[in-house]
């Protein structure tokens, strides 16, 4: 048998820093067989910020669990700068939904923890968890413990924690998920900020439509039952982006409409 | 923190007073219930003349040995435990089941094992503390909630590293708490194992008092044991809780 190859030539377009290909997850238990993702496709260019957003249960922390390399039991191909997913990996940094601080180590430690692993000298890791504490306004609590922290404050040192590792990918599984509504809105404009200076590919999970469209440069709708992307919204809007814009509005909208339409025949609700 | 000095300085005193009152007023006679001037005056006796050095010196070696050798073992146990599920089926069960006993009850055996020598003692303290800290080990592996391995595996941490600077530092607050337990079962079974030995210790120097028909000397080595327990209770474990506390922000149960 002859292969030939159809694809247009490969300049034609920028290898994706990540492409999920026909992804297909089923969780069997003794009660019953979930097919929590069905044939997902996604591709992520360097730089890009994608948002996905879908009613609970869509299979979104599936998703990124197997982006992550946490889960490595799927049919499908994932591949990350070309090669096949195997395992974690610190260029796939997450910042986890629940704080995942390490309660031992102060805020200093724990955003050097990455880079103690990587066996980075001593000065050099001052440095750059320095800068990364700065970027998340956490430059006077670098001693703190994780328990004398704010829900915000845990979810920011995460996030420098993730960056101090300089991930090629990150991604985050609903970070603002637990917060109220005016700390969100600080974050998600400090988030769009710092991503405006360094430039890291992101996928970000949320529930929260207008946030989708405050941070993404494309929004990611995906409906349940069994877990597909049902379709993809660019967003081509100027930064930095503020949640009363007419334009981001407009767009929230219109994401909304995607989220009902997969409503009709699922129930579930959303935060605005 | 002024008044409670005050208060608890009242209240030995009051203790102290009433004891002495009770003592002279000839309610008992002085060869049972001694007054706490002669308790004192016994201990000063025996301090001077080295007994209770010699006996106390002779106690915390056998209750640091045993209690050394017994960390080593129980950790060794827990982190078995703790990370394979097959030795925690069997060895595991075998652990818990042993806990349960009362460990002067292994000083039958070791003194058909060991004879009448510090090597039975040592072992009967071993076996007191092992136990306790094996279990915790293992609970502290075990209780290492998933998200923090997976943080640590997310930012790069190979299967060593991940003990290295997870799983352990996670363990610390239960091996504080089954670290104190272990002490106190090493202890009371080092105390008791000395009672029924004919060796130099703390224990035996209250047989010692007894033989000797001496309540005072009794009440003097008795107060020497309190005070030992306490100081390694309150100050050796109390300053390791609150280090835990500050650092973890609890201490696990
Ligand atoms: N460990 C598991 N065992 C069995 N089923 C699972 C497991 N994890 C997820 N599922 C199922 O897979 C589906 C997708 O789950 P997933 O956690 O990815 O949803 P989600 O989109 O992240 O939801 P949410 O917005 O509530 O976080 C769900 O139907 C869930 O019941
Ligand atoms: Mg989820």
């Amino acid at each position: 048998m002859v292969v030939t190859d159809t694809r247009p030539a490969a300049e034609a377009r920028p290898e994706p820093v990540l492409a999920l290909s026909d992804i297909s997850k089923h969780f069997q238990t003794t009660r019953r067989d979930t097919l929590a993702l069905d044939h997902v496709s996604l591709e992520v260019q360097r730089s890009e910020f994608v948002c996905i957003v879908g009613p609970s249960g869509c299979g979104k922390s599936t998703l990124l669990g197997i982006a992550a390399g946490m889960d490595t039991a799927y049919e499908g191909r994932a591949l990350f700068e070309g090669t096949p997913i195997t395992g974690m990996a610190r260029e796939r940094a997450v910042v986890f939904q629940e704080p995942a601080l390490f309660p031992w180590l102060n805020v200093r430690a724990n955003v050097e923890f990455g880079l103690k692993l990587r066996g980075v000298p001593k000065h050099e890791r001052k440095a750059i968890v320095d800068r990364q504490l700065e970027l998340v306004h956490l430059e006077h609590f670098d001693r703190s413990y994780t328990h004398e922290l704010s829900g915000g404050m845990k979810q920011r040192a995460q996030l420098a924690r993730a960056l101090a590792v300089e991930p090629h990918v990150l991604l985050m599984d609903e970070p603002f998920a637990a917060l109220d509504a005016q700390t969100r809105d600080e974050l998600q404009l400090e988030l769009q900020s710092v991503f405006a200076r360094i430039g890291t590919t992101v996928i970000f999970v949320t529930h929260n439509v207008r946030e989708a469209v405050i941070l993404g440069d494309r929004v990611v709708v995906m409906s349940p039952g069994p877990g597909r992307i049902k379709s993809i919204i660019d967003v081509p809007l100027s930064r930095p982006r503020l949640p009363d814009d007419y334009a981001v509005t407009d767009l929230a909208a219109r994401v909304r409409a995607e989220l009902q339409n997969v409503d009709e025949t699922v129930e579930a609700r959303y935060a605005i | 923190m002024r008044s409670k000095a005050l208060r608890l300085g009242a209240f030995y005193l009051v203790v102290l007073g009433g004891w002495q009152l009770i003592a002279t007023s000839g309610l008992w006679s002085s060869y049972l219930f001694p007054a706490p001037t002669s308790v004192v005056a016994s201990l000063v006796r025996n301090v001077e003349n080295g007994m209770i050095f010699a006996a106390l010196g002779q106690s915390l070696w056998r209750l640091a040995l045993g209690y050394a050798i017994s960390m080593l073992l129980g950790l060794s146990l827990g982190v078995l435990n703790g990370s394979v599920r097959w030795a925690d089926e069997t060895i595991g069960g075998i652990c818990l089941g042993l806990q349960s006993l009362p460990s002067i009850t292994w000083l039958p055996m070791a003194v058909l094992w060991f004879g009448l020598s510090d090597a039975a003692i040592i072992f009967v303290v071993l076996m007191g503390s092992t136990f306790s800290i094996a279990i915790s080990a293992r609970s502290g592996i075990r209780g290492l909630p998933p998200l923090l391995a997976r943080a640590a595996g997310t930012l790069g941490a190979s299967r060593f590293q991940l003990y290295r600077y997870v799983i352990i530092p996670a363990m610390v607050p239960a091996m504080v708490q089954g670290m104190k337990q272990g002490w106190s079962f090493a202890w009371r079974s080092l105390m008791a194992g000395e009672l029924l030995f004919v060796t130099i210790g703390l224990g035996h120097l209250l047989d010692v008092g007894r033989n000797l028909n001496d309540i005072n000397m009794v009440f003097a080595v008795m107060l020497v044991i309190v005070v030992v327990g306490v100081v390694i209770d309150r100050v050796l474990f109390g300053t390791a809780e609150a280090w835990v506390r500050e650092r973890w922000g609890y201490v696990a149960t």
